[in-house]
Order: structure tokens, then C-alpha cells, then sequence
């Protein structure tokens, strides 16, 4: 029952957030020419503002916050680690090289599903390298360490693409993008993204009983008649392609996926599977509540959605750090 | 009828023989005690059952080799209670024993009826009913050793294969598990379990198992197996044995005067 009550604040949550994503801009439209200009309306500037800047803005929030607090809540439940993240594992960096690569090679000019493909191979990459160098068991420790470990290769890898660039004012684009941003998207984007976001969402949800299984260890999990094979290939495959898909289209947001189910644990008993879909609720409250407050903290000036996650997220991050050694001692 | 048959079992790591080409089976309505000294290969016998390890040889259940048992078959088939008492999350005591129904569920479906009588049955009788509503990690050590075995129990298995339950336990539970233990074998369960006290095993088993270096080096009843000569020559110990109503009390003694140095 409070379950009920939770996952139904969260979502109407959602659309608060998801209303108030239309309402605020630079435009200075009042929230009723704004929420009319939706369903069409006859002020056709307020309709192409709204239609066409906002509408696919505050979609994007939506798709990328589900998409990194369920990868989160997934990562955490399959790895037995409260530390882990797409963005901490390294994953997201993957992908932005699988991106960067994309763009600079010109395939993604020739291909629009190139540069989602090639992000999404990048996370890819991430996850199955983890799993090599953390090992079946990993403590927190190696697992974190890896991810930097990724992270770093990653990032140095995309910087060397960058610095052999020949247009500068492509490789400034290319860094900005990484930011994290959802400035400027179009409807395009929502629906260039969204195939994969839905698939990658459907695998994980898929895991939810290997993932409350995993809660004893991966022998239980095995005894309890658990696939884990099966769930591997769901949840890798499942964060690889949804994670590298969000940051195909908004770049690398980090934190999101750490910060939304630690604070949603309690809130569900701790039960992994009931974790997932309170998670993606929440993270899509996280990324709107963010992006909205980008363009209210700063109006003029194009401050990062990823920034600003940063921002909030690394602290937080290394509380967690703290609260984590601290119970192991 | 024959519960469990195990031939020519051998697990291998890399090179190493863990498990050397073990034979022996019981019936269901025992316990059966697997002994050894540490590294004898204990623990890996019981996962090369649970198909949790690679291994060859067969290993047949009711007649049936393990091999041929689908996952959800098999869970409903057998119970395993880990040495290893880690809990990722600290769900409640509920939530925790109701996680040994996962074999009984379907991707979406809740817990029925049935499913919250084997939960609750399970707490009853390990004596956890009271803490259903704590969080794991508020828990003694004890208790949680408890709420396991109730999440195994729930499972509601025929075969329930159990590493080191007694480990860890104040000596009134390890007795109430033990009774526990006895009380499912007289409904026909098959307990096999592992254990390092010599003094349970000669009390409490119908059946004992004693390894060494993999092998099998005594398989019966337990005084047949338990001698002091064995044990001496297995554990590298001496012991007392002093007869008792339940069967022999087999105690690990020092061969030197144990206050020796500080005498006089």
C-alpha cells in the first residue's frame, strides 16, 4: 500500500515536473498560452516554441531521467553495490566516445542511427569490461576502481579524437555537447532515441526477480531457479543501450543514476525489484527538476544539465563513500 | 526410495582434484552429515549437487539426474543454505524468508496464499515470526542465520542441502536447528548438511560422510564411521568418546597438559 502511495507521487511528480518544463523559458509566455500551445492553439509563435524547443526538451527530461535512475537501480541490484552508476562505472564515458567517434568519422552525418548505434556500442564495451576486470564478485572497491579506470581511457581516448581534429569549432561543439545538456533537441531526437530507450527499459523490468534474487548472492540466485546468464545479457544489454541511446542525445549526465535509488531504497523496503520502477519515476523528476532549474538559475547564460548534476551528484557521491566505509568497518 | 545418488562425482579447479570420484546415496527421512577437515571438499560436494559448480560423475534426485531438472524444477527440487550469510539490502525479515518463493512466481505475480503460508510456516518454526517486520540489518548474527534458514525453508523443497548451519550459533539454537533438522527428515525431507562438531554429527545424523583431501573415507552410520582411530588419523586430533543415551559424546582433546606452562 505505501508502495501505491509512492509510485503514485512520484509520477504525478512527473507531470509537475513535465508541465513546469514547458512553462519555463526564455520566451516569456504565460502557463496558459503555453499549456494551449501544446495541443496546438492559435498563437503560432507560442505553438512553435512550445511544439518545437520545449515540448521535445521536456520529453527528453523525461526518457533520460527514467532511463538513468532505472540503469542506476538495475547496476546497483545486479553489481550488490549501492555505488554504482552508468556514470561511475565509466559507461557513459564509453559511450560519449562511441559518439565522439561517430561524429568525427562523419558516419553519423551519413546514418542518423549511427551516432545512437555507436554510443550504444560504447556502453557496451563499458559493461562487459567491467565484468572482466571487476571479476563475478566484486567488492566495491574493484568495481569503482575499474570504473575510473574506464572512465579515464575513455576520456583520454576522446580528448586524443578531439586534438586531432581538424575544425576547431567542431571539436568546441563536440565538448559542450559532452556537458550534458538538452538545449536545443527537436522531436527528432525524441524519436531517434526512444526505440532503444523502450527496448533497453523492457530488459531491465525483465530482471526484477533475478535482481531481488541477487539480494542473497549469485548461488542462491541460482538455486532460486534464476537464470543468471539470462539476466546478465538483460541488464547489460539493457543499460548498454538505453544509457548509450540518453547519451547519444543529451551527452553524459551524471549522478543521476546513484542519487535517485539511494534515496528511494528506504522508500521501497530495499527490495530490488520493487527499487526499478520508483527509480526511473524519480530520476525523471530529477532530470526535469534540474533542467528546469538551469534555465532559472542562469536564464542568459547556457549553464550544463550535466554540470549542475555534477554539481550536486559529486558530493553526494562521496558521502556515500564515507557512509559505505564506515558501515564496513 | 532413493533421494539422492551420487557416482563418480569429480570437480575439478584448473588442475586441482577438489572432489575425487565420490559414490554413496541416501534416502529421503535422514540427515545426513558430510564431514572433514577444512579443504576436505565439503562444501564444493554440496555445489557440484546444487549444479553450482561444473563437475562430472552424475548426481541423480529421485532418480533423476540433475542434469534433466530445468532451473524452476530444480529450485523447487532442492534448497540451499549458504555458509556465506550476506545480505546486499536491508529488507525486511519478511521480504527476505519470502525470496525462497521466487521458484513458485511467475515474472509478475505476487505472493499467493500458499505462498504466505510457506512464508509464515517457515518464520514459525525457526522463531523469527516476532522480527518479520525488522530490517535484516538491525539483526544479531544469530537471528540472521535464523531468518536464512527460514527463506530455505520456505522454499518448500524435498532435499534441503545446508553448509555450516550450526556455525555461529549460541548453543541453544544450534540445538533448536538440529531438532528442526529431525523434525523434517520425520516429514521425509533429505537434510544434508555440513558440519564441524563431531559431537552433533554422532548425535543428530543417521548418515555420515567423512572426506578427506576429496575423497570419500567413511560412509555409514555414525558410530560405524566415527572412531578414534579415524578421527586421528582424518583430523589429525585426538579425541575422548564417552558413551551417552542419543550416541557418543566425541570431544577434541590436546595430547599435552593444556595449563602445563602455568603449573607451579
Amino acid at each position: 500500500m505505501a508502495r501505491v502511495v509512492l509510485i503514485l507521487t512520484l509520477a504525478a511528480a512527473v507531470v509537475c515536473g513535465f508541465l513546469g518544463s514547458l512553462v519555463v523559458g526564455p520566451a516569456a509566455l504565460t502557463w496558459k498560452t503555453s499549456l494551449f500551445a501544446v495541443l496546438g492553439g492559435d498563437n503560432e509563435a507560442a505553438r512553435i516554441i512550445i511544439q518545437e524547443i520545449r515540448l521535445p526538451r521536456a520529453l527528453l527530461g523525461v526518457m533520460i531521467g527514467a532511463t538513468l535512475g532505472l540503469s542506476g537501480a538495475a547496476l546497483q541490484g545486479y553489481l550488490r553495490n549501492p555505488l554504482a552508476d552508468p556514470g561511475v562505472l565509466g559507461i557513459s564515458s564509453t559511450a560519449a566516445l562511441g559518439a565522439v567517434l561517430a561524429i568525427f568519422t562523419g558516419a553519423s552525418a551519413a546514418w542518423s542511427f549511427a551516432l545512437p548505434s555507436a554510443a550504444i556500442l560504447g556502453a557496451g564495451v563499458a559493461v562487459v569490461l567491467l565484468r572482466v576486470l571487476a571479476g563475478k564478485n566484486a567488492g566495491t572497491l574493484t568495481l569503482i576502481l575499474a570504473g575510473v579506470a574506464i572512465s579515464s581511457l575513455a576520456g583520454a581516448l576522446t580528448t586524443l579524437t578531439l586534438n586531432l581534429s581538424s575544425n576547431p569549432f567542431a571539436a568546441l561543439e563536440i565538448v559542450f555537447w559532452m556537458l550534458g545538456s538538452l538545449t536545443d533537441r527537436s522531436m527528432l531526437h525524441v524519436w531517434l532515441a526512444a526505440p532503444f530507450m523502450i527496448v533497453g527499459w523492457i530488459c531491465l523490468f525483465a530482471s526484477a526477480r533475478t535482481l531481488d534474487a541477487m539480494t542473497l548472492g549469485a548461488d542462491v540466485a541460482q538455486t532460486l531457479g534464476t537464470d543468471l546468464r539470462r539476466a546478465q545479457a538483460l541488464i547489460v544489454g539493457g543499460t548498454a543501450v538505453a544509457v548509450g541511446a540518453a547519451t547519444a542525445i543529451a551527452g553524459a549526465i551524471g549522478f543521476v543514476g546513484l542519487v535517485v535509488p539511494h534515496l528511494l531504497r528506504p522508500l521501497v523496503g530495499a527490495q530490488p525489484s520493487h527499487l526499478l520502477p520508483a527509480s526511473a519515476l524519480g530520476g525523471a523528476v530529477l532530470v526535469l527538476a534540474a533542467d528546469i532549474a538551469v534555465r532559472v538559475i542562469e536564464p542568459s547564460r547556457d549553464i550544463k544539465l550535466g554540470v549542475l548534476t555534477a554539481l550536486v551528484g559529486a558530493p553526494f557521491f562521496l558521502w556515500l563513500v564515507l557512509k559505505t566505509r564506515r558501515e564496513a568497518l | 526410495m532413493t533421494a539422492l545418488a551420487v557416482d563418480g562425482l569429480t570437480v575439478r579447479f584448473g588442475r586441482k582434484l577438489i572432489v575425487d570420484n565420490l559414490d554413496f546415496k541416501t534416502n529421503s527421512g535422514k540427515v545426513v552429515g558430510v564431514l572433514g577437515p577444512n579443504g576436505a571438499g565439503k562444501s564444493t560436494l554440496l555445489k557440484a549437487i546444487l549444479k553450482l559448480v561444473p563437475s562430472s560423475g552424475s548426481v541423480k534426485l529421485h532418480n533423476r539426474s540433475i542434469h534433466n531438472y530445468t532451473a524452476p524444477e530444480l529450485a523447487r527440487a532442492i534448497a540451499y543454505l549458504p555458509q556465506d550469510r550476506d545480505i546486499a539490502w536491508p529488507m525486511t525479515v519478511a521480504a527476505v524468508v519470502a525470496l525462497g518463493r521466487l521458484p513458485y512466481q511467475g515474472l509478475m505475480s505476487s505472493l499467493t496464499d500458499e505462498d504466505n503460508a510457506a512464508v509464515e510456516g517457515a518464520m514459525a518454526a525457526l522463531g523469527v515470526a516476532d522480527l518479520k517486520t525488522r530490517r535484516i540489518s538491525e539483526l544479531s548474527g544469530g537471528e540472521r542465520a535464523r531468518v536464512l534458514m527460514a527463506r530455505a525453508l520456505a522454499q518448500n523443497a524435498p532435499v534441503l542441502i545446508a553448509d555450516e548451519p550450526t556455525a555461529g550459533l549460541d548453543p541453544a539454537h544450534q540445538i533448536s536447528l538440529l531438532s528442526l533438522f529431525r523434525n523434517l527428515a520425520g516429514q521425509g525431507l533429505l537434510i544434508v548438511l555440513t558440519l564441524h562438531e563431531l559431537h552433533f554429527a554422532a548425535q543428530w545424523c543417521d548418515h555420515l560422510i567423512l572426506l578427506q583431501q576429496g575423497r570419500l573415507v567413511a560412509n555409514g552410520q555414525p558410530s560405524k564411521v566415527l572412531t578414534a582411530d579415524r578421527i586421528r588419523s582424518v583430523y589429525n586430533c585426538n579425541v575422548r568418546i564417552i558413551e551417552d543415551a542419543d550416541g557418543p559424546i566425541i570431544v577434541p582433546i590436546s595430547e599435552t597438559n593444556i595449563r602445563s606452562n602455568n603449573s607451579g
